[in-house]
């Protein structure tokens, strides 16, 4: 009989024995462990710089081994900014939500991909205030309840939902957007490997990549674990389709 | 080596900078201080310096935030109502205990108020650069040499202390020109020096298990216990209160100014002093630490009244006056703002009025 | 013969390694961990291939698999 081998294990990229303080089901943790995945294929993680949103995202803290530093609500861009200009070799990457990176943090957002910044976006999108309560998204829905839009949301009230990824393949300068999810195990590795390329593109100078995961929250969705999978399939996915809108590395090949 | 030019405020707060090891500028055009970005844009890459444009002052600061928790020397530049947006990223900055330096070149307020110069935002910068009561060092030149020596000086104090430091200026000195010493170039090993002391601390990357966190707030008590050591270093720094007294040892009428203010003042004292009137001027060159003892030891008895100047209506370096005077002598205001300039003749009419009613 | 093991206090029962088993190795089982969560056993060990598709699925990294 073959000698056994360990096949899949913990990644260093999280702390060891720690459980995340992220709600059961959610994605969030997910995400986590794929970034440590990524990095620590690429042998990286001594490079790993997190500039970490505000919201749910501010969980993970308590639950990464790489440096980290916390920016205020929405300036993820500028902060990633100041630290990949000024340490040209530390593999930067900022973890937003929906919340700060397409309401409060969309000037910063938009003007970092613009600038072609040389750092990794990881956004990601459950159409909900997760941290906050449930409150309104720029992500969210039409129809979809949120404690600020009891009746849900109403295009002639609110607006429609913001497509950021679309919105990002309009500029110029970013080199690879690419929107995927993890509500399979498809899918995580699909994911993992959408941030192993963002970073590789990274370490090779190559400019802007966004990474926007879909995921759920079962939470303020008000639904269980198994049934926010299905409204995600259903919904969410019907509202932001998965694939590669852009990936410039691929093109040159 | 030290080089004596000709140079405009702005530039040579810039080239100051430069010199002082800034290898980061992150700013947003808003006048009177354009030309320090300007200047940083042309010089910066001279040096291996990154220059970047923001999409707001909001943006700005928050660069400079993450350019300074790398450890490198950064800087940037507003102007009173861009300086009201930074007040996010300073007081991250202030929390996490990231050294920065930045500048506010005054204009008149409140709101968009007037883009020439003014002294609108004493308070905000002694008192509230932000949310949270954190304090930090305050430093109010009163000529383009000051401002050059200040700057130049602010990076080792941030340093030292682990803090944001502000150089308080105005829009007089931002855009006049005078003959200025530039201080030495610091060189690579000296700045590699300043960095390696930060570098257990700087967001760049670290091997497993030396992970650095750069932490602007806390769960716990990790903030009430952040916020304690924070205070116990606001407490030390009696030490670094600067003031200058001027013509000070047998004053009777005493002139009280900072920054543009104390120059006017200054002319106005020694023409006082050539009618016959003993007239002196105390100039906090620290706004924060105020000199409060400077005041509070005043010898009452001889002195007659003091003559708070400032280019700000209502007055607000005059709250820290009255806290040290506590009423023991009269105080008199002579107030410009709104972008309005003090002169000569105005102060010295204020201060005869004064004379009038007191000697 | 491919194994799992869970870390059984790391589990927050979502079931996302149940419905993801191709074998139908994993159950919700009747015990709670220390924060309450019923958590996820192996109720089949032996049909285990150790594909790991539970693992990647895991939100919370409590599942480590050798084959």
């Amino acid at each position: 009989m073959a000698e056994e081998k360990k096949v899949y294990s913990r990644t260093k990229g999280i702390i060891e024995g720690a459980v995340s303080g992220f709600c059961p089901g959610c994605m969030h943790s997910t995400v986590h462990k794929i970034i440590g995945e990524a990095a620590e294929e690429l042998g990286a993680l001594d490079k790993l710089v997190r500039v970490e949103g505000v919201g749910c995202c501010g969980l993970g803290q308590f639950y990464v081994t790489c440096d980290e530093t916390i920016a205020a609500h929405g300036r993820a861009g500028a902060v990633a900014t100041g630290i990949k200009r000024s340490s040209p070799d530390s593999l930067v990457y900022t973890y937003q939500g929906d919340g700060d990176l397409a309401a409060i943090g969309l000037a910063e957002t938009l003007s970092a991909a613009n600038r072609g910044e040389n750092f990794t976006v990881i956004f990601v999108n459950n159409g909900i205030y997760g941290m906050t309560g449930g409150q309104m998204a720029p992500t969210t829905l039409v129809g979809m309840k949120a404690t600020t839009a009891p009746k849900g949301r109403d295009p002639q009230e609110h607006g429609y939902p913001m497509h950021m990824s679309e919105i990002i393949n309009q500029l110029t300068a970013p080199y690879y957007i690419e929107r995927v999810s993890c509500d399979t195990p498809q899918h995580v590795i699909k994911a993992r490997n959408a941030i192993k390329k963002a970073f590789k593109y990274q370490m090779e100078g190559r400019g802007y990549s966004i990474v926007e995961i879909v995921t759920s929250c079962p939470t303020n969705w008000g639904l269980d674990t198994l049934k926010s999978l299905d409204f995600l399939r259903e919904k969410m996915f019907e509202e932001y389709p998965l694939g590669v809108f852009r990936d410039k590395g691929a093109e040159e090949k | 080596m030290a080089e004596r030019v000709f140079m405009k405020g702005t530039e040579a707060i810039a080239e100051a900078a430069v010199r002082a090891g800034c290898r980061f500028f992150a700013g947003y055009p808003i006048t009177p201080q354009n030309e320090i970005p300007e200047y940083m844009a042309r010089r910066l890459p001279e040096v291996g310096g990154t220059f970047v444009q923001g999409e707001s002052e909001v943006a700005s600061v928050n660069m400079l935030y993450g350019a300074a928790s790398t450890g490198i020397r950064a800087m940037s530049s507003s102007s009173s109502c861009g300086i009201s947006l930074y007040s996010e990223g300073v007081s991250y900055c202030a929390s996490a205990r990231i050294p920065m330096v930045y500048v506010n070149v005054q204009r008149g307020g409140p709101g968009i108020g007037a883009i020439q110069p003014a002294q609108q935002d004493y308070m905000q910068a002694t008192k509230a650069s932000g949310n949270g009561g954190f304090r930090m060092i305050v430093l109010a030149p009163d000529s383009v040499q000051e401002c050059v020596d200040m700057v130049y000086e602010a990076y080792d104090l941030a340093e030292r202390d682990q803090n944001p430091v502000l150089v308080l200026t105005d829009g007089v000195m931002g855009t006049m020109m005078e003959p200025v010493v530039l201080p030495p170039m610091k060189s690579d090993e000296e700045l590699a020096e300043c960095r390696a002391k930060f570098m257990p601390r700087a967001i760049v990357g670290h091997p497993l298990g030396q992970q650095a966190y750069c932490r602007p707030g806390s769960v716990g008590d990790g903030q009430e216990q952040a916020n304690i050591e924070a205070a116990a270093l606001y407490e030390t720094w009696d030490k670094d209160i600067r003031v200058e007294e001027f013509m000070m040892d047998d004053a009777e009428i005493v002139f009280a100014a900072y920054g543009i203010s104390a120059r006017i003042s200054r002319a106005v004292v020694r023409e006082l002093r050539a009618q016959g009137v003993k007239a002196g001027m105390i100039r906090p060159i620290t706004i924060s630490p105020f000199p409060y003892d400077t005041f509070r030891n005043l010898d009452f008895d001889r002195i007659k009244g003091i003559i708070d100047v400032e280019m700000s209506i209502p007055a607000q370096m005059r709250w820290d006056i009255d806290f040290a005077v506590q009423g023991r002598c009269p105080i008199k205001e002579v107030l410009r703002s709104g972008g309005q300039l003090l002169t000569n003749d105005q102060v010295m009419k204020g201060a005869q009025e004064f004379i009038k009613e007191v000697l | 013969m491919a194994r799992i093991e869970i870390t059984t206090e790391a589990c927050k029962s979502c079931s996302y390694c149940v419905i993801s088993c191709p074998k139908k190795c994993l159950e919700i089982g009747s015990d709670v961990n220390s924060k309450g969560y019923l958590y996820a056993v192996s109720a089949r060990p032996e049909d285990c291939i150790g594909c790991a598709m539970c693992a990647q699925i895991c939100p919370e990294s409590a599942i480590e698999v050798w084959r």
